[in-house]
C-alpha cells in the first residue's frame, strides 16, 4: 500500500498536565475553540486534585465555546485517586452528562453501562484487558506511553474500540502521593504553597553530570524530552490509529497542530514538518524511542532508517 | 470482641528462600516463575514448575500457604506465557494467583472460576472504588494495596470493601504508584510492567570517574560515591538528581520501607495480611526479617508490647522509613 493522499485519523489535545492560572487555561481554551485544528478536547485536571477548583468555574464557559465551534469536549478524570474527596469525585462520573475520560479503575465502576474513554494512566497493554474494557463500553483508548509500533498495530487490528497515540509532548512516566514540586522546596504536599505553578511545562531534572533526563510535574514524573511523531503519524494512521493525542505546552498549540493535520493530509513532508516544530518549541530536545521497541530517550531518524 | 487475625505473606526467590521463611513462620510464601510473567524477574530467581510443585508440598506439610505472582501484563500477541502460567499455578495446587492485568484476571475467572484470585499491587487499585471493581468483575478475594495510602486513609478503605486487603510492611519502596511507572523503561527499554524488572541489572555500570565511583542506568548516571563509601544499586528512583540548581535525592533517599513501629495501627486499620518485600533476597535474610516480624505480629495480637528488634543490619543502607503510612511523606 502505498502512503498517498490524506489520512483519516483525528487529532486530540490532551488534558492540559501543567498548573497554568486559571484565566490563562480559559483563555487558550477559548483560543483553540476558534482556531485549533484539533477534533477533541479534553478539560479536566488529571495530576492533582488539589488544582481542580481554580480552574472549575471556567468549565461551563469554556465547554460551551468548545461545542459550540464544532469540537467533541471529553472530561478527562483524575489519575491517582486516593482521598475521600477524589473518591466522590470519580462517583460523581456517574451522573455526568459529558463524555468522561476514565484515567483510573475507579471511574470505571461508576462509567459501567455507559460509553466511555480509557486514557494512558490506565494499563491496557494487550488485546484481553482492550477486548474486556471495550466490552464494559470502552468506545476509545489512549494507550500508555511505552508501548512499541509493533504493539499498537496488534492493538489496533482487533477493532475494538477507537484506538489514540501520543504524538507530541512531554510524556508522563509515573504518577506519585508524594509531591516533588513541593519536596524540591523543602516542603510537604498539604503545605506546597502550589509551587508547581513555577513551571509553565514542567520543571526539567538533569543527572548530576548535567544531562537532561526528566522533568517534574507536581506528583508527576514526565520525560524530559518531548515526544514526536510526526514522522510516524502516517503509517499508524495505516496500521489502524484512528487518534493522535497532543499534550498541552506553553507554545503555540495551534500551530503544533496545524502541522501534525497537514502531515496527515499528506500536505506536508514530516522532514519540513519537523522543522517547523522545532521553531516553534526551540528548547525542546525530541524523542521516539518507544514507538521503535527501544528506550523511551531515544530519537531514530526515519529518514536514516528508510535509507 | 474477637481477636483480629493477621496473615504474614513471605518472600520466596528460591527454594531455599521458601524453606527458610516456612520455617521461620510464614503463613504463606508468594513466588513467581522463572520468566517474564512476574514482577521480579532476575537472573537466578523464581521456580521451575517442578520447584513449585516441591514448594507446595514443602509449604502445605507445614501449613502455609504459596501465592503465585502472575503480576505484569501481558505482551499483546502472546497472552499464552501468562494464560500458561496461570493454568500451571492452578493445576500445581496454588492456595492463589497475584494478578495485575485486566485480561489475565478475565481469564482466570474464566478458565479457572474456582482458583482463589489476588489483587497484585502492580494494579494500584488505591480506592474503594477500583478495589470493588476488580472484586465485582472478577470475584478477586484480596488485594495488596499500593504504597501511596495512609493508615487513616487505608482504615477507611478495610471499612468499605467487602474483600481482605494486603499491605507491604518491610522491604524495597516503589515510590511512584506500583504498576504506574515508566522511568525504567524510559532509561533502559526494558518495561517492569511487561519485561518484570525495574533498573535490570543488564543496563547497571559502575565507572570509576577520578575518585568517585558513579553508578549508571542505560545511558544515566543514577549517583556517585565517594572513597570507602559502598557504592549502592542505582534504582533509578532512589538516585540524586540536579532541578532548579539544587542536587538531591528528589523522589527518595535510598532507603527501604519498615512498619515495626505502626504494626498495631495497621492490625487495627483492619488490615488482614502483611506482606514483606524481597524475592531477590537470600534466605538468611528472608529468615531473620520474617522470624522478627512473626515475633512482632504474635506479641502485638497476644496485646503484649512490641520485643525490641533492630532490622538495620539488613535494610538498605541502614535507612528505613515509614513510608505513604505517614502522610508528612507526601
Amino acid at each position: 500500500m502505498t502512503d498517498v493522499g490524506p489520512n483519516l485519523a483525528k487529532l486530540s489535545l490532551g488534558p492540559l498536565l501543567f498548573n497554568w492560572p486559571a484565566e490563562q487555561i480559559r483563555d487558550f481554551y477559548f483560543r483553540m475553540a476558534e482556531e485549533g485544528p484539533f477534533d477533541t478536547v479534553h478539560l479536566g485536571e488529571v495530576v492533582c486534585s488539589k488544582r481542580e477548583p481554580f480552574f472549575a468555574k471556567f468549565i461551563p464557559e469554556v465547554m460551551d465555546r468548545l461545542t459550540t465551534s464544532g469540537k467533541e469536549v471529553v472530561i478527562s478524570s483524575l489519575a491517582l485517586v486516593m482521598a475521600e474527596k477524589e473518591r466522590q469525585g470519580v462517583r460523581a462520573l456517574a451522573e455526568a452528562d459529558f463524555v468522561v475520560e476514565a484515567n483510573d479503575i475507579s471511574a470505571a465502576l461508576a462509567l459501567v453501562g455507559r460509553p466511555f474513554h480509557v486514557g494512558p494512566f490506565v494499563n491496557v497493554y494487550n488485546e484481553g484487558t482492550l477486548v474486556y474494557l471495550s466490552g464494559m463500553g470502552m468506545k476509545r483508548v489512549c494507550l500508555p506511553a511505552e508501548l512499541s509500533g509493533a504493539t499498537l498495530a496488534i492493538l489496533a487490528a482487533q477493532k475494538s474500540c477507537e484506538i489514540e497515540v501520543q504524538a507530541f509532548g512531554r510524556l508522563p512516566l509515573a504518577v506519585s502521593a508524594r509531591c516533588y514540586h513541593a519536596r524540591l522546596h523543602d516542603l510537604h504536599k498539604d503545605g506546597c504553597q502550589y509551587v508547581c505553578a513555577e513551571d509553565a511545562d514542567g520543571l526539567a531534572v538533569d543527572t548530576m553530570d548535567g544531562k537532561p533526563f526528566l522533568a517534574i510535574n507536581g506528583t508527576q514524573t514526565m520525560s524530559e524530552r518531548y515526544v514526536n511523531l510526526l514522522g510516524q503519524v502516517r503509517s499508524l494512521g495505516q496500521a489502524g490509529v484512528s487518534r493522535f493525542r497532543l499534550w498541552p505546552h506553553h507554545c503555540d498549540m495551534v500551530a503544533v497542530g496545524r502541522l501534525f493535520r497537514n502531515v496527515l493530509d499528506g500536505q506536508l513532508d514530516a522532514k519540513a514538518a519537523n522543522r517547523q516544530l522545532a521553531e516553534l518549541v526551540p528548547d525542546a530536545a525530541f524523542s521516539n524511542g518507544y514507538i521503535h521497541g527501544l528506550e523511551g530517550h531515544r530519537l531514530i531518524d526515519d529518514d536514516l532508517l528508510i535509507a | 470482641m474477637t481477636v483480629p487475625s493477621v496473615e504474614l505473606i513471605c518472600p520466596a526467590g528460591t527454594p531455599a528462600a521458601l524453606q527458610a521463611a516456612v520455617d521461620a513462620g510464614a503463613d504463606a510464601v508468594y513466588l513467581g516463575f522463572r520468566d517474564e510473567t512476574n514482577a521480579r524477574n532476575f537472573p537466578g530467581l523464581n521456580f521451575s514448575r517442578p520447584e513449585l510443585a516441591a514448594g507446595i508440598a514443602y509449604a502445605h506439610a507445614r501449613g502455609a500457604k504459596v501465592l503465585v505472582a502472575i503480576n505484569t501484563f501481558p505482551r499483546a500477541g502472546k497472552p499464552e506465557i501468562w494464560h500458561r502460567a496461570v493454568d500451571d499455578a492452578a493445576k500445581l495446587g496454588a492456595d492463589a494467583v497475584i494478578l495485575a492485568d485486566i485480561g489475565l484476571c478475565d481469564y482466570a475467572r474464566r478458565t479457572h472460576p474456582d482458583l482463589r484470585l489476588h489483587l497484585s499491587v502492580q494494579a494500584s487499585a488505591s480506592s474503594a472504588e477500583a478495589i470493588k471493581f476488580y472484586h465485582q468483575a472478577f470475584g478477586i478475594r484480596r488485594a495488596v494495596l499500593p504504597r501511596v495510602l495512609t493508615v487513616p486513609e487505608i482504615a477507611a478503605l478495610c471499612a468499605d470493601v467487602p474483600i481482605e486487603m494486603e499491605v507491604f510492611v518491610f522491604g524495597g519502596l516503589c515510590v511512584m504508584a506500583e504498576g504506574r511507572c515508566s522511568l525504567s523503561s524510559y532509561a533502559t527499554g526494558h518495561s517492569p510492567n511487561i519485561d518484570g524488572a525495574c533498573s535490570p541489572a543488564s543496563h547497571v555500570r559502575y565507572v570509576e570517574k577520578g575518585s568517585k565511583v558513579v553508578s549508571q542506568l542505560g545511558d544515566f548516571t543514577i549517583n556517585s560515591f565517594g572513597q570507602g563509601e559502598a557504592a549502592g544499586y542505582p534504582t533509578l528512583c532512589k538516585g540524586r538528581f540536579s532541578a532548579n540548581g539544587k542536587l538531591s535525592y528528589l523522589f527518595e533517599e535510598p532507603t527501604s520501607l519498615n512498619t515495626l513501629e505502626i504494626l498495631p495501627d495497621l492490625i487495627g486499620a483492619g488490615v488482614t495480611a502483611f506482606k514483606i518485600e524481597g524475592r531477590q533476597r537470600g534466605r538468611a535474610y528472608v529468615g531473620s526479617v520474617v522470624s522478627a516480624f512473626r515475633q512482632a505480629v504474635d506479641a502485638i495480637l497476644k496485646g503484649e508490647k512490641l520485643p525490641v528488634m533492630t532490622l538495620e543490619d539488613v535494610t538498605e543502607g541502614g535507612r528505613q522509613t515509614a513510608g505513604a503510612y505517614q502522610r508528612s511523606w507526601r
